[in-house]
C-alpha cells in the first residue's frame, strides 16, 4: 500500500517554567493512501501535538528535537514557512474540535468556505464561490445557495461542524486531519458527522487521521488504530486487531473501563492512578505504575515493539518470549475469543501470525 | 443499586407539571422545561438523558432551586419546595447538594481545598471549632480517596479527576440525602471516568444516598441508573427501568438516540443501522402526556397512541 505520510522518530519537547516537558517521545507511524488512521489517547498523551506538528502549528515554546515527517518525498519539518503555507489547507488540512470557535463569527459562511481557494490562488472569486456552494451542498447544508451569506450563529452546532468540514475539504486535500471533530457534539449529530466523513472519504479519496479519546467512535470509523500513552505509541494495528486482540495492558484497561450497553456487573474496571508527569518521564514503560501486570523490567527498560502480526505491533514486555504467560482480564478474553470466532467464520481478515521480535 | 425490595419505596422527590420558561411572555420566550412530572424514590439513581438543549440540566437546576420554576410543584419528602423563600432555603439545601460538570470552573481557585470542602460546614454551623472542622475535612478526603496532605493545597494543583473528587467531598460535607450530579464525568478522561463512577456508587451504598444523574453518555447512564427518563425539547419522552429503556425502547426518539450510541465493537459498528428521528410527530397539535404502556414503563403519547405502543411492547415479549 502506498504511504502518503510517514512520521519517523518524532521527538517534541516543550519549554515551561517548571522545566522541559517531553511531550512526544519517539513516535513513528505512517498513513496509507485512502485509509482512516485513528490515534487514540487521553488528554496529555500527545495525540494533538503529534498532528499539529504535521501542520506546522506547534506553540512557540515547542521544539522538534528529532524526527522526520515525510509527505510526498518532502520532509515537512524542514520545509520553509512559505512551503508549509502552500501545503496547509491545500494538500493537508485540519478539522478542529470546537465548531463554535473555529469559525469566524463576522464572516458569511460562503466566504469562509471559499477562503482557502482564494488564498491558494487556484481560482477566480466567482469560481471559488461556486465551488464553496457545491461543497456546502456536499456536506449536507440544505439550500446552500441561499445560505451562503448567512453567518455562523444562524446555524446549529451540527451544521457548523459541517461548515468547518466544508472549509477543510474545499481544496480536496490528500490528507485530512480531524482533531476530536465530534467530541463537542451530541450522539445523534456525532453519528451523522461520522457518516458524512466516511462518505466524503469515498467521494474525494482523501486519507484521514482521526484523533479521539472515544473508542466507540474509533470502532466505527477507523481502518487502523494507534494507541498513545504518555507521549508514545504503545500499540498499533488494524481496527479489528486492536479491539478484538489487544496486547498492551493499557489498551486492555481502556477497553475494559468503558461500559458497553450490556455491562451489568457491579463495578466498572478502573485503571488505578493517573498518567505520569512528562517533565520527568519514567525510565521504563510509562504505564508500569498503573499496570497490574507490570514486571520488574517494566520499571527499568522501555519495551520495544513486538510483532503480533504483519500489521499489529505492541510495546509491552509481556510479548517477550521470556515473559510469563498472563491471563488478560475476563472482558478482554471474551473479545479475543470473539476474534478467533470471527476469523474462523471468515467475517474478518487476519494477517499472518508473526514471529517473536520486532522488525520494522 | 437495583433495590428490588418488596416494600414500596418512599418518594423523595415528586415533580409535578413543572414548567421552566425563560423570558416568559416575551417574543424570545424559551420553554426549557415544558410540563414534566416524575418521582424519584429514596435510595435509587434516577438517570436523566437527552441531547444538549433538551432541558436536562435545567431540570436539575430547577429542582435544587437555582431557578424559580414558572409553574408546577417540586416536593421534597412531601413538602413543596418550588415556592419557598430565600431564607427558608438553607434548610433544604443541606439535604440536597449538587456536583457540577466542569471540575475546573466549579472550584474557587483562590480557596484552599479544606476551605472549599468545609464551606458548607461553616454555613450550616455543623462544626464547633477548627479542630472539629479539620477532622471532618480529613474524614471526607479519606472517603473520596484523596490524601490528607491535599487539604492545604489549591485547586490548580490537581488533575481533573482529583478535582471532581474535591467537588464530591464538598457535596457530601453537609450529609445530604439527595445529590444532583450534572454530567459529573463528561469532562474526565476515559480511564478516570470509571474511577469516579465507582466512587459515586460506593458512597451511595455507604450513605444510602439518592442520585439524580444527568448525562448524555448513554452507556454510562445505563450502567449507573436504576430508572431512566429520556428528555427532548423540554419534555419527557419515555421513562422506565434502565434495562427496559435500553432493551425495549418504545418511543421513536429513544430508539433513534440508542441507535446513534457508538460502541467499542467494530463488527457492531459495521452493521449499525441508524434510525433517524422526525420530530414533526411532536408538533401535530395533539395533547400528549406520559402514559403507562406496560407496568412501570411510561411513554409520551396521546390516548390513541397508547394501544400502538402496547402492541410494540408485546412484540418485544414475543421475541
Amino acid at each position: 500500500m502506498e504511504k502518503i505520510l510517514d512520521v519517523k522518530d518524532l521527538q517534541i519537547n516543550f519549554d515551561t517554567f517548571a522545566g522541559q516537558v517531553k511531550a512526544i517521545r519517539n513516535v513513528s507511524f505512517h498513513l496509507n493512501k485512502g485509509e482512516t488512521l485513528a490515534i487514540v489517547g487521553e488528554s496529555g498523551s500527545g495525540k494533538s501535538v503529534t498532528v499539529r506538528s504535521i501542520m506546522g502549528l506547534l506553540a512557540n515554546n515547542a521544539h522538534v528535537d528529532n524526527g522526520s515527517i515525510d509527505f510526498k518525498g518532502k520532509d515537512l519539518l524542514k520545509a520553509s514557512p512559505r512551503e508549509l503555507e502552500s501545503i496547509r489547507g491545500n494538500d493537508i488540512s485540519m478539522i478542529f474540535q470546537d465548531p463554535m470557535t473555529s469559525l469566524d463569527p463576522t464572516m458569511p459562511i460562503g466566504k469562509q468556505v471559499a477562503e482557502p481557494l482564494l488564498i491558494h490562488g487556484s481560482m477566480s472569486k466567482k469560481k471559488a464561490m461556486a465551488r464553496a456552494e457545491e461543497v456546502l451542498e456536499l456536506v449536507g447544508i440544505t439550500n446552500a445557495k441561499n445560505r451562503m451569506k448567512d453567518y455562523p450563529h444562524q446555524f446549529s452546532g451540527g451544521q457548523r461542524q459541517r461548515i468547518v468540514i466544508a472549509i477543510s475539504i474545499v481544496n480536496y486535500p490528500e490528507v485530512l486531519i480531524a482533531d476530536e471533530p465530534t467530541t463537542a457534539l451530541d450522539v445523534t449529530i456525532q453519528a451523522q458527522i461520522i457518516d458524512l466523513m466516511k462518505e466524503l472519504q469515498n467521494k474525494i479519496e482523501t486519507s484521514i487521521i482521526f484523533i479521539t479519546h472515544d473508542l466507540g467512535v474509533v470502532a466505527g470509523i477507523a481502518d487502523r488504530v494507534a494507541v498513545m500513552y504518555a507521549g508514545k505509541i504503545i500499540e498499533y494495528g488494524s481496527v479489528d486487531e486492536i479491539f478484538y486482540n489487544p496486547q498492551h495492558p493499557y489498551t486492555w484497561g481502556l477497553l475494559n473501563s468503558m461500559p458497553t450497553l450490556d455491562t451489568s456487573s457491579d463495578r466498572l474496571y478502573a485503571i488505578p492512578g493517573t498518567p505520569p508527569n512528562l517533565l520527568n518521564p519514567p525510565a521504563g514503560d510509562a504505564f508500569a505504575p498503573r499496570n497490574p501486570y507490570a514486571m520488574e523490567i517494566d520499571y527499568e527498560q522501555m519495551p520495544p515493539f513486538y510483532k503480533v502480526t504483519d500489521t499489529h505491533y505492541a510495546a509491552t514486555w509481556l510479548l517477550d518470549p521470556n515473559a510469563p504467560k498472563v491471563e488478560p482480564p475476563a472482558a478482554i478474553k471474551k473479545r479475543q475469543e470473539e476474534y478467533h470466532q470471527l476469523v474462523a467464520e471468515g467475517k474478518i481478515q487476519s494477517s499472518v501470525k508473526g514471529g517473536a521480535k520486532d522488525g520494522e | 443499586m437495583a433495590n428490588d425490595s418488596q416494600k414500596t419505596p418512599k418518594k423523595l422527590i415528586e415533580v409535578k407539571h413543572l414548567k421552566q420558561y425563560f423570558n416568559a411572555g416575551r417574543p424570545n420566550e424559551v420553554k426549557a422545561i415544558d410540563d414534566i412530572s416524575f418521582d424519584i424514590y429514596e435510595g435509587e439513581t434516577f438517570g436523566l438523558v437527552g441531547e444538549s438543549g433538551s432541558g436536562k440540566s435545567t431540570t436539575g437546576r430547577s429542582i435544587i432551586r437555582l431557578y424559580n420554576p414558572t409553574s408546577g410543584e417540586i416536593k421534597f419528602y412531601g413538602e413543596d419546595i418550588s415556592k419557598i423563600k430565600h431564607k427558608d432555603m438553607l434548610k433544604f439545601r443541606r439535604e440536597m447538594q449538587m456536583i457540577f460538570q466542569d471540575p475546573y470552573a466549579s472550584l474557587n481557585p483562590r480557596m484552599k481545598v479544606k476551605d472549599i470542602i468545609a464551606e458548607g460546614l461553616d454555613i450550616h454551623h455543623l462544626v464547633k471549632n477548627d479542630q472539629e472542622r479539620d477532622a471532618r475535612v480529613n474524614e471526607l478526603l479519606d472517603l473520596v480517596g484523596l490524601s490528607r496532605d491535599h487539604a492545604t493545597r489549591y485547586p490548580h494543583e490537581f488533575s481533573g479527576g482529583q478535582r471532581q473528587r474535591i467537588g464530591i467531598a464538598r457535596a457530601l460535607a453537609v450529609e445530604p440525602k439527595f445529590i444532583i450530579a450534572d454530567e459529573p464525568i463528561s469532562a474526565l478522561d476515559v480511564s478516570i471516568q470509571a474511577q469516579v463512577v465507582n466512587l459515586l456508587r460506593d458512597i451511595q451504598r455507604e450513605q444510602n444516598l439518592t442520585y439524580l444523574f444527568i448525562a448524555h453518555d448513554l452507556s454510562m447512564v445505563k450502567y449507573i441508573s436504576d430508572r431512566i427518563a429520556v428528555m427532548h425539547n423540554g419534555r419527557l419522552m419515555e421513562l422506565s427501568t434502565a434495562s427496559e429503556v435500553y432493551d425495549h425502547p418504545l418511543h421513536p426518539y429513544t430508539k433513534s438516540l440508542l441507535s446513534a450510541v457508538p460502541l467499542p465493537d467494530p463488527m457492531y459498528e459495521r452493521n449499525r443501522h441508524r434510525k433517524p428521528y422526525d420530530d414533526s410527530i411532536e408538533h401535530d397539535g395533539k395533547e400528549r402526556s406520559l402514559k403507562e404502556i406496560v407496568p412501570g414503563h411510561f411513554v409520551l403519547a396521546t390516548d390513541e397512541e397508547v394501544s400502538l405502543y402496547q402492541a410494540s411492547a408485546e412484540e418485544y415479549n414475543e421475541q
